[in-house]
């Protein structure tokens, strides 16, 4: 939801776009499936070529889940050469999956987070903190990718996408840049003591206008965000590796938080923008690798 | 005086009986809206500054009072103005504009045990403000419709964020707005009605704070609970009331 007071400008508007990988081509002997996650912030399509990452899209969730879905799945398909027929499987996730028209089955996000993880950093990842839009999950899995045990923090904004589009709009921050932006600070400051984005909007103002700078504002908030997250994940135990997915991953100030918390590095994150996988899409990319083991399940009856 | 996050309210007691009270917006300056709310229950009582012999601060911005001789606890100052007004009543629930809690108490209005819902927006008056403004609707109509309704929207109630966004996606789909209006203090009633449960429900109960005022709420709430509470008159009044009883008490030379 925009927030009108800032004269039409959309600070949470965080950036759509689909992508396709070099150097993979498809035809018709491959085995083609698709991962669709539609979340309750965004709506991501991946598409495999046997097992492998081809293209993705992202898109903002509309009011209605099945339109979102469809647009995901047209965004990963542009310039592919691809229609939505000649896909084998297509799995269906995330917090709007039962409303994925033309998927041939729903996942929980929680498995296609974990094997989404895996496929993007690998063998080694034992915990997934992923962050959407609406909920937090700390996850442990095996080397196979599959789910150990989770715990999730939900119904309450703090920390969430959600959350941090209020913030972008509150402090007049575009979203991309708001993590950077709390790094900027020469000491970190007291983490706030109330994390309720809804009383963010007065006490984020009074701070302000106490004299604090946004810098400051966000580094509070955002270091008290962290401080969840990283609490979540001693709950389900941290086990090395630790990497972050979800639309947070992208945000420097929460993911580099969590490490000095915790004391420990994450996995690198994949140069998203210049041709690597992106953390956004581990949900889709694990329902596309999932969806590629059943159609060969259902291949060999 | 009650220093609350988003009004004062001041209690003058004479003798043990009530002889003025006034309110004032908190705003950003919680000592100037107090030392106003003060000035005019004083004027509306005929009184002085001078005349006060104990002035007892409670509420979240307590330590922000002007005059105050001493502190009181949120809860017990709601454990004996509850007492108070209805003798009977062992447990008050006192519902404001960014905080709920639920005091059980003694005969004599000594707090025994206390749940708070605090730093969550969703379980205090701001969400129903926070949902009106989604509905566009008026604060004091949100009551009234949802007394309207038959049924509640399914709306995510537990977090004000992900309800403003459901509220908009319900217009969106031409829902009612009674049944919205409904959803919101369903969801308020069920947070409420849980810290009740956890201090073991009598069946005395006073709702006190501003929100007790909201017929939507108290309808909800008497629905969760399966009982009728009891709502003393100004009910806003409670945690000011309660400082004022106990002032009394702390005296010097008797109450």
């Amino acid at each position: 939801m925009s927030q009108p007071s800032n004269n039409g400008v959309e600070f949470w508007r965080w950036q759509e776009y689909h992508r396709i990988m070099p150097n993979i081509k498809w035809t018709d002997k491959d085995i083609i499936t698709a991962g669709v996650d539609v979340g309750s912030v965004g709506s991501k399509a991946a598409v495999m070529v046997n097992g492998q990452a081809y293209s993705w899209g992202i898109t903002r969730t509309g009011s209605n889940s099945p339109e979102s879905a469809n647009k995901a799945l047209d965004y990963a398909l542009v310039d592919t050469g691809l229609k939505v027929g000649d896909l084998k499987y297509i799995v269906g996730t995330g917090y709007g999956r039962v409303n994925v028209p033309m998927a041939n089955k729903a996942i929980t996000e929680i498995a296609c987070h974990a094997k989404g993880a895996n496929y993007i950093w690998g063998s080694t990842v034992r915990t997934v903190l992923d962050v959407g839009g609406q909920d937090i999950k700390a996850i442990k899995i095996d080397e196979t990718g599959r789910v150990v045990s989770f715990l999730m923090n939900d119904k309450c904004a703090a920390g969430t996408g959600r959350g941090m589009e209020v913030f972008a709009d509150l402090l007049q921050i575009p979203i991309e840049e708001i993590g950077g932006i709390s790094l900027k600070v020469e000491k970190e400051p007291e983490p706030v003591s109330c994390t309720c984005v809804a009383f963010a909007k007065t006490e984020a103002m009074g701070l302000l206008r106490k004299g604090w700078s946004k810098e400051k504002v966000l580094a509070a908030y955002t270091r008290a965000m962290a401080v969840r997250m990283a609490n979540l994940i001693n709950r389900v135990g941290l086990e090395k590796e630790l990497v972050v997915t979800g639309g947070q991953s992208k945000n420097i100030g929460i993911v580099s938080r969590i490490e000095t918390i915790l004391g420990v590095k994450c996995l690198p994150m994949p140069n998203w923008r210049e041709g690597g996988l992106d953390p956004m899409v581990a949900g889709a990319l694990g329902a596309a690798s999932l969806a590629k083991a059943l159609y060969e399940k259902a291949r060999k009856g | 005086m009650d220093l609350g996050t988003q009004r004062v309210q001041v209690v003058v007691l004479k003798d043990g009986a009530v002889v003025a009270r006034a309110f004032a917006y908190s705003g950003f300056d919680p000592t100037k809206a107090a030392e106003q709310a003060v000035d005019e229950a004083l004027r509306n009582g005929h009184l002085k500054l001078s005349d006060v012999n104990h002035f007892a601060a409670t509420g979240s911005a307590m330590d922000m009072a002007p005059y105050a001789n001493s502190k009181v606890s949120m809860m017990g100052a709601d454990a004996k103005a509850g007492v108070f007004l209805v003798p009977k009543a062992r447990t008050i629930i006192d519902v404001g504009a960014e905080e709920a809690r639920a005091v059980k108490c003694d005969e004599k209005g000594i707090m025994v045990d206390f749940v708070v819902n605090e730093r969550c927006a969703a379980g205090a008056g701001a969400f129903i403000e926070a949902m009106a403004r989604a509905l566009e609707v008026k604060l004091e109509e949100m009551g009234p419709l949802a007394l309207k309704a038959e049924r509640a929207s399914p709306i995510n109630a537990s977090c004000v964020i992900f309800g403003e966004s459901d509220v908009v996606s319900l217009i969106h789909r031409q829902e009612s707005k009674p049944e919205i209006a409904r959803a919101v203090f369903d969801a308020m009633a069920d947070r409420v009605s849980a810290m009740v449960h956890r201090l073991g429900i009598n069946p005395e109960v006073v709702l006190a704070g501003g929100v007790a005022k909201d017929p939507g709420f108290v309808a909800s709430l008497n629905r969760k609970l399966g009982l009728n509470v009891i709502i003393p008159d100004n009910p806003e009044y409670i945690g000011a009331l309660g400082a004022a009883l106990i002032a009394a008490t702390r005296v010097k030379g008797g109450a």
